[in-house]
């Protein structure tokens, strides 16, 4: 599929590496020559430098024939430019990074009468994202599928933890909760376990269940957080606003920190609910002046990685480990400094959900109709996926037992949600029927059909 | 250094070369010659690239891995190149044979053989099938058939493919790695239908469109295309001489109708203009040796787009054509063909470049306060491309004046020496006086054919990646750290 990228920004970069990846022809535009010339050199795209909202540019990267143009440069203006300009010229989908709040509350507008196909808020999707993970707060992070009804969380087993050295065969012996553990992530490597596999401290896990039964089985690990109810941010920033207005809305309560006297003021009127702190987040007497020790949660969202590091490791320390700690932290190389530290709970990064969102969408363009990709998680920066699909009449294998198929290799069903609504963990006898969703779990990362989950 | 990719590559490259020596072996199986020569080689190759099969986890290559990708691969292609024509006994010094073989691939073709008509038709075969291969170049080949990087390769195509500025055509490597490589086939084979059509024997045409394909020069007769004296081929060869020597991306846009790219592009214009006034001016100079203007206006045509696309065929022994002729010869090697040609040289693009942002600068001097931009192809040249240029000039011309100096250690006239250096440098083939188009390199001694190879290598990969190879840091593990 031909793709085209406006801006080779963060965004733009995170995405053309993923989408060449996946064996898309990619071109990408951008007035900036340098970063088109560093984008050529790494990746085996196509570069064409000037303004992408302009006729010409479009026409040099042959818009006409581009099933998908994706604008992800800073300015929404540029971006809503650019998906109309190549709407006309021919592109068959449009995506546009839009941010301001005020673009966003046109968006059925601009989706009916523009042609946009989708519109991405990098920063409210970051939000949800963290809101999430606060309605959860044991797990590092928290995927949800067919409507919430089924989540996947990931965990990492601390080094006392009751399930080091434990056999996944023994696993419902021991703790009676019925849970899935799908993927593990382990010094660098990726493994999708089976019956036979020991579990060590240290080892990132990933659970697919219910979420009450995924609440039953922390409880029995001794690790239970109730919901998050008093939440500190640190940060006034776009994601900031969104969060705050997510939290509100569930009932928690939020206080603001931020240095800059001007943006505080900004999100107290906004905000009228939240409580606004003018003030340093790495500061510990302001810390402790706020009740970290009294908070559930603490979210570092400033606009640099290095400052939300610290704050959140500051935080850590100063709660005494009893916080929620999650950080947003864009730039890759860092998360994976990070997560090997225990300080920082869960790691967010805008970048990676917008890239997420994307390729989901992508994904979901190239599949045959009705076989669509409900949903996309990628787990492990990208290295695993879980996908969800419908069971749809031309699925050949409803009704066989599971035992009896020939899965592919590195390839788990996590789940399957009935139509009642009911949620079975597989075994062997379980089988498909019409109208599932069932949740895939796999180490190939261009998984696109249903039907593909077989060997041939 | 990711070694470790390197070594993969190279593998690969190896093993390729052996797949490519199975047309010659296939030629010998037709003509009923012996096997051995190319057997001999491809079992070598096999087993050479058998440790090297392994492909790493790490596939990133980054600029230094390519540059010496691309100069190891052309070294050793060459070292076994060379193995056919050792075994065959026709060459039998390793070294002669060498020079022959970088002499191939390379598309300079510049010859230690007294006579070629003695060769078998294998051997003429596989020292024209070079010419075609190193044409387009081989990382290209191997990336069309196998793709092999996750990321970085456009470094390994840009030491490799001519020109100051390389692009891709479409977004995918190997997909633009095909197309090159499709129109490069298509247009070999019309030139071969069109020799046979006009009556050359089939084996005859092969070789002659090897030659003029990758603008290389070898010719299975000792009189070049001269032998021939047949005024069809003469304007055959010579048009497909000139089509070889321009930008293939041209031809790309002429397949997706993009005419107006073609029409309007700057360097094929200059192209055209440099080869007419070329041809006129010496088809005048030569009227007098010639019974009319249409004769010298052939034998002129054919050597000025022999000379310009460096291809080195001869109808004519210039060599005793006047000084004036001569003259406008030896400037046109180093004009050198289209950048993203199969010719070498200095390229027409770099020579437009440099003489607009001459007039540019001169003209600042009148005009101190002048704000002056130079376009090229429509587009404005940054600080950068310019850089490029006049970079890639001046140490174009330090390894052309030192290897002139070292080779006039070997006691030839000094027109024969400079000519000699010219002609390899550019990848052209013959020079004047006793490299002239009916003489040969075999009286030189074994160092300066090693040195001749080495500049012959130079031209052919833009002289950066074989100078970058001597470079400490590029085999360091450790990295150098400069005390002041």
């Amino acid at each position: 599929m031909k793709i085209i990228i406006v801006g080779a920004g963060k965004v733009g970069s995170a995405l053309t590496q993923q989408l060449s990846a996946d064996g898309h022809n990619v071109t990408v535009v951008d007035q900036d020559p340098r970063l088109i010339d560093n984008i050529i050199n790494i990746y085996d795209v196509m570069g064409v430098c000037g303004n992408g909202a302009v006729y010409g540019v479009q026409k040099e990267a042959e818009v006409e024939k581009a099933e998908l143009l994706i604008a992800t440069t800073s300015s929404d203006e540029l971006n809503i430019l650019s998906c109309l300009v190549a709407k006309k010229l021919g592109a068959r989908h449009t995506i546009a990074r839009i941010r301001n709040p005020e673009y966003e509350k046109q968006l059925r507008f601009m989706r009916d009468e523009l042609g946009l196909s989708m519109a991405i808020n990098p920063e409210r999707a970051a939000a949800r994202e963290i809101a999430r993970v606060l309605r959860f707060p044991a797990a590092m992070k928290v995927e949800s599928f067919s409507k919430g009804r089924l989540e996947l969380v990931e965990y990492r087993l601390p080094a006392d933890s009751a399930l080091d050295g434990l056999q996944l065969a023994d696993l419902y012996r021991n703790i009676r909760v019925r849970v899935l553990i799908c993927a593990v992530a382990r010094k660098g490597e990726t493994i999708i376990p089976s019956g036979d596999f020991i579990l060590r401290a240290g080892d990132k896990i990933y659970l697919t269940s219910s979420p009450d039964q995924l609440a039953q089985f922390f409880r029995h690990l001794g690790v239970f957080r109730s919901k998050a109810s008093t939440v500190m941010i640190v940060g006034a920033s776009k994601i900031c606003y969104y969060l705050t207005s997510e939290l509100l809305n569930m009932g928690m309560s939020v206080k603001i920190i931020d240095r800059d006297e001007q943006r505080c003021i900004q999100m107290g009127e906004q905000l009228p609910k939240a409580l606004v702190i003018v003030g340093d987040g790495t500061d510990s007497d302001l810390l402790h002046e706020e009740g970290i020790g009294q908070t559930d949660a603490f979210v570092a969202i400033t606009g640099i990685d290095e400052a939300n590091i610290l704050m959140s490791m500051c935080a850590s320390k100063e709660s005494g480990n009893h916080c929620k700690v999650v950080a947003k932290i864009n730039r890759k190389s860092l998360v994976d400094l990070v997560s090997n530290e225990s300080m920082i709970d869960s790691v967010i990064s805008a970048r990676s959900t917008t890239t997420e969102l994307i390729v989901q969408y992508v994904r979901a363009m190239e599949s045959a109709e009705g076989a669509k990709i409900k949903t996309l998680h990628r787990l492990v920066d990208g290295a695993v996926e879980a996908l969800e699909f419908g069971v749809t009449a031309d699925v050949p294998f409803i009704g066989v037992p599971l035992k009896n198929l020939k899965l592919r290799n590195g390839l788990l069903l996590a789940g399957i949600v009935q139509r009642n609504g009911k949620i079975i963990i597989p075994s062997g006898n379980d089988c498909l029927s019409l109208g599932d969703d069932v949740i895939v779990v796999t180490t190939d990362t261009s998984l696109q059909d249903i039907h593909d989950i077989c060997r041939e | 250094m990711n070694y470790q990719m390197i070594g993969f590559v190279i593998g690969r490259i190896l093993w390729t070369e052996a797949a490519l020596l199975l047309l010659p072996e296939l030629t010998a199986l037709l003509y009923g010659e012996p096997l051995l020569p190319f057997l001999g080689p491809i079992a070598l190759l096999l087993l050479a690239g058998l440790p090297l099969r392994r492909r790493p986890k790490q596939t990133a290559l980054y600029a230094r891995d390519g540059f010496a990708v691309v100069a190891l691969a052309w070294v050793l292609m060459s070292a076994f190149g060379a193995l056919p024509f050792v075994v065959s006994g026709y060459i039998p010094n390793f070294v002669d044979a060498f020079f022959e073989t970088v002499s191939g691939f390379t598309t300079t073709g510049a010859t230690i053989l007294t006579a070629v008509e003695p060769l078998s038709q294998s051997i003429l075969f596989w020292r024209s099938f070079t010419h075609w291969i190193g044409g387009m170049g081989v990382l290209v080949f191997v990336m069309a058939v196998l793709p092999m990087t996750d990321g970085h390769g456009m470094h390994l195509l840009r030491a490799e493919m001519p020109g100051p500025s390389v692009g891709k055509l479409v977004s995918r490597m190997s997909d633009t790695a095909k197309i090159l490589y499709g129109i490069y086939l298509v247009m070999t084979l019309v030139e071969i239908a069109l020799l046979v059509v006009g009556g050359m024997p089939l084996f005859d045409s092969c070789i002659h469109a090897f030659g003029s394909a990758g603008t290389g020069g070898f010719s299975s007769k000792n009189l070049s295309v001269g032998a021939y004296d047949n005024a069809y081929f003469d304007v055959v060869i010579g048009i497909f001489m000139l089509l070889f020597g321009v930008n293939f991306n041209l031809y790309y846009f002429l397949l997706v109708r993009r005419f107006r790219d073609v029409f309007r592009s700057e360097e094929l214009w200059a192209y055209a203009a440099i080869v007419g006034a070329a041809v006129l001016a010496i088809a005048t100079d030569i009227l007098h040796m010639y019974e009319s203007f249409a004769q010298s206006l052939r034998y002129s045509f054919f050597q000025v787009a022999s000379i310009i696309t460096t291809t080195g065929y001869a109808t004519a022994d210039f060599n005793l054509w006047p000084t004036f002729s001569k003259g406008i010869l030896v400037v046109l090697m180093f004009v050198g063909a289209c950048a993203g040609s199969t010719g070498g040289g200095i390229k027409v693009a770099r020579i437009v470049i440099l003489a607009k942002t001459s007039w540019g600068d001169m003209r600042k001097m009148l005009h101190p306060n002048a704000v002056t931009t130079t376009r090229f192809e429509g587009k404005a040249l940054t600080d950068k491309h310019i850089r490029s240029v006049h970079l890639f000039i001046t140490v174009y011309l330090i390894v052309f004046t030192v290897s002139f100096l070292l080779l006039s250690l070997n006691g030839f006239d000094i027109v024969t020496t400079f000519t000699a250096v010219t002609a390899c440098i550019n990848n052209i083939g013959p020079g004047l006086e006793a490299v002239g188009p009916m003489g040969n390199f075999a009286g030189f001694a074994w160092w300066s054919k090693l040195l001749l190879s080495f500049d012959m290598l130079v031209g052919r990969l833009e002289i950066f990646p074989m100078l970058l190879l001597f470079a400490p840091s590029i085999w360091k593990r450790r990295r150098i750290v400069w005390r002041t």
